[in-house]
């Protein structure tokens, strides 16, 4: 009996109408494809983009040159070189970033006690050639003046799980 | 009248080079529509298999992706064609006209409307079989001569693939002549005419045949899910590897009006051409196009649903199956056009 169903079956295409049916149901349905210069999808205040060093209101620089993040980053993508400033403290004279090797895992603002170091919500940028992407000291203060707001936000919403 | 006009005047003024010339306005008049037939079929192949994938597919180029073909055959056209070394040059060039002058050469005898044919050819079935297989040559000498062993393989597989669907849907041409009792294409559809409409048509008694031409006619121009002789995944991209630029694009253009030649014997052989399904619409060309547009979406749906064959699955299916259900047919429909319960 049953062989002689799966004869039927067989010869009377059963199954691969029914794929069909499937693949035609999906035809009608919904499209998922988010458009996306002009569409994006929601991103979590805990995202990990590009990086940027944060400043105290007053315009003093966070990072303390104690590099607990360098030491944490496993693809070895942070260099800092650290000096005494005029006034004694202790700052960084150099803060890279190799974007390359970077593979965007968090510890560095994990590890960091003085939330100097943090991930933004920036993921669509690019170097036009080599070295683009080595990100300096500078380069990562200018990101944190412009992303302020937006990075202390995030803190701040971050801040009841921690 | 205008047309018998125009006819006159040309003969008048260009004497004996008249026919001739007259003869490429026409060709011209096939061909031209049917480059543009196959540019937006691959964008409608895009679409649709997108679809069905819940994405939207190629929208970037203009309306809907509207100029997303004539982007890619610009592309096509500007990328230089790589001739590799180790290759036999005259055949490599050779191989990609091979395959697409049969492809286009069998619409010499494709009758569009009541009596609108370049060639009105009695025996323009056997003609289309002949130009059908043909385009296994260009196959079989790309593979060659690229000197590659991804494109031999492709090829060895796509001409054992092309030989033995060739003969299942050979076998269903002829359950088509015996029951038309004609090999003239415009004769097979003058043959479906009647008053029930779509209950004329052939597709209604030899609805095993149709199934069986529509599946080898998927195999015979190595279509998705008998796109063995691509096969991306083992073999790369089988006898086109080597291939790039506008060779690459001959190639491309081949296959698909291959897909639509096959859509349109389908729907002249099985589905009544030109011939309206309800029996008080007029006749026209458009429900041919309906027809051939019917039977391309089924080539995509198919491709959008079914898994590669695998080799020995695809033979078996060819030799084993097509072909004695086939031959079992051929005879069951010859006996049965000699009773009395035959009314076609």
């Amino acid at each position: 009996m049953q062989i002689i169903t799966n004869f039927f079956k067989t010869f009377l295409l059963y199954e691969l109408v029914k794929g069909m049916a499937l693949t035609g149901r999906y035809f009608f349905a919904r499209k998922i494809t988010v458009q996306f210069p002009e569409e994006k999808t929601p991103q979590s205040f805990r995202f990990r983009g590009l990086h940027a060093l944060r400043t105290y209101a007053n315009g003093e620089e966070r990072c303390i040159g104690c590099k607990l993040c360098e030491a944490v980053c496993p693809a070895l993508a942070i260099k800092i070189e650290v000096a005494e400033r005029e006034d004694g403290t202790r700052r960084t004279t150099q803060y890279d970033i190799d974007l390359v090797k970077c593979i965007f895992c968090g510890l560095c603002e994990e590890a960091c006690p003085v939330d100097a170091i943090v991930e933004t919500r920036v993921f669509e940028y690019h170097g036009e050639k080599r070295g683009d992407l080595y990100y300096t000291k500078p380069m990562l203060l200018a990101m944190g003046q412009k992303h302020e707001v937006q990075i202390a936000k995030d803190r701040a919403e971050d801040a009841k799980y921690r | 009248m205008m047309l018998q006009a125009l006819e006159l005047a040309g003969q008048g003024f260009f004497g004996a080079l008249w026919l001739p010339l007259w003869t490429i306005v026409k060709i011209m008049c096939i061909v031209l529509p049917i480059m543009g037939a196959v540019a937006y079929l691959t964008l409608a192949e895009r679409k649709v298999i997108g679809y069905m994938q819940i994405r939207i597919g190629p929208n970037r180029v203009g309306y809907f992706g509207l100029l997303q073909p004539i982007a890619d055959g610009l592309k096509l056209f500007m990328k230089e064609i790589i001739i590799p070394t180790g290759s036999s040059k005259f055949l490599f060039v050779f191989a990609p006209i091979m395959a697409l002058a049969p492809a286009l050469a069998a619409w010499a005898v494709m009758p569009f409307a009541e009596g609108v044919v370049l060639a009105n050819v009695n025996a323009g079935l056997l003609y289309l079989l002949a130009m059908t297989s043909l385009g296994v040559y260009g196959i079989i000498i790309a593979g060659w001569a690229s000197n590659s062993k991804y494109a031999f393989l492709g090829a060895v597989r796509s001409a054992a693939q092309i030989v033995s669907y060739e003969i299942a849907m050979g076998f269903a041409l002829v359950t088509v002549l015996m029951v038309s009792q004609s090999m003239n294409l415009s004769d097979i559809v003058h043959g479906q005419q009647g008053n029930l409409g779509l209950l004329n048509w052939y597709v209604i008694p030899l609805f095993p045949m149709f199934l069986v031409y529509v599946i080898s006619g998927v195999a015979e121009t190595n279509r998705a899910p008998f796109d063995m002789a691509e096969g991306e995944s083992e073999i790369v991209a089988g006898f086109h590897v080597e291939y790039s630029g506008m060779a690459f694009a001959l190639f491309f253009l081949a296959e698909y009006a291959n897909m639509i030649l096959i859509a349109f014997l389908t729907s002249i052989m099985f589905l009544g051409g030109w011939l309206s399904p309800l029996p008080f619409l007029p006749d026209s060309f458009i429900w041919l196009l309906g027809k051939v547009s019917f039977i391309l979406f089924l080539f995509l749906w198919f491709r959008a649903t079914f898994p590669r064959y695998r080799y020995d699955q695809l033979m078996r299916l060819g030799w084993k199956v097509f072909i004695p259900i086939t031959i079992i047919w051929v005879i069951v429909v010859a006996v049965w056009m000699q009773t009395s319960l035959w009314v076609w």
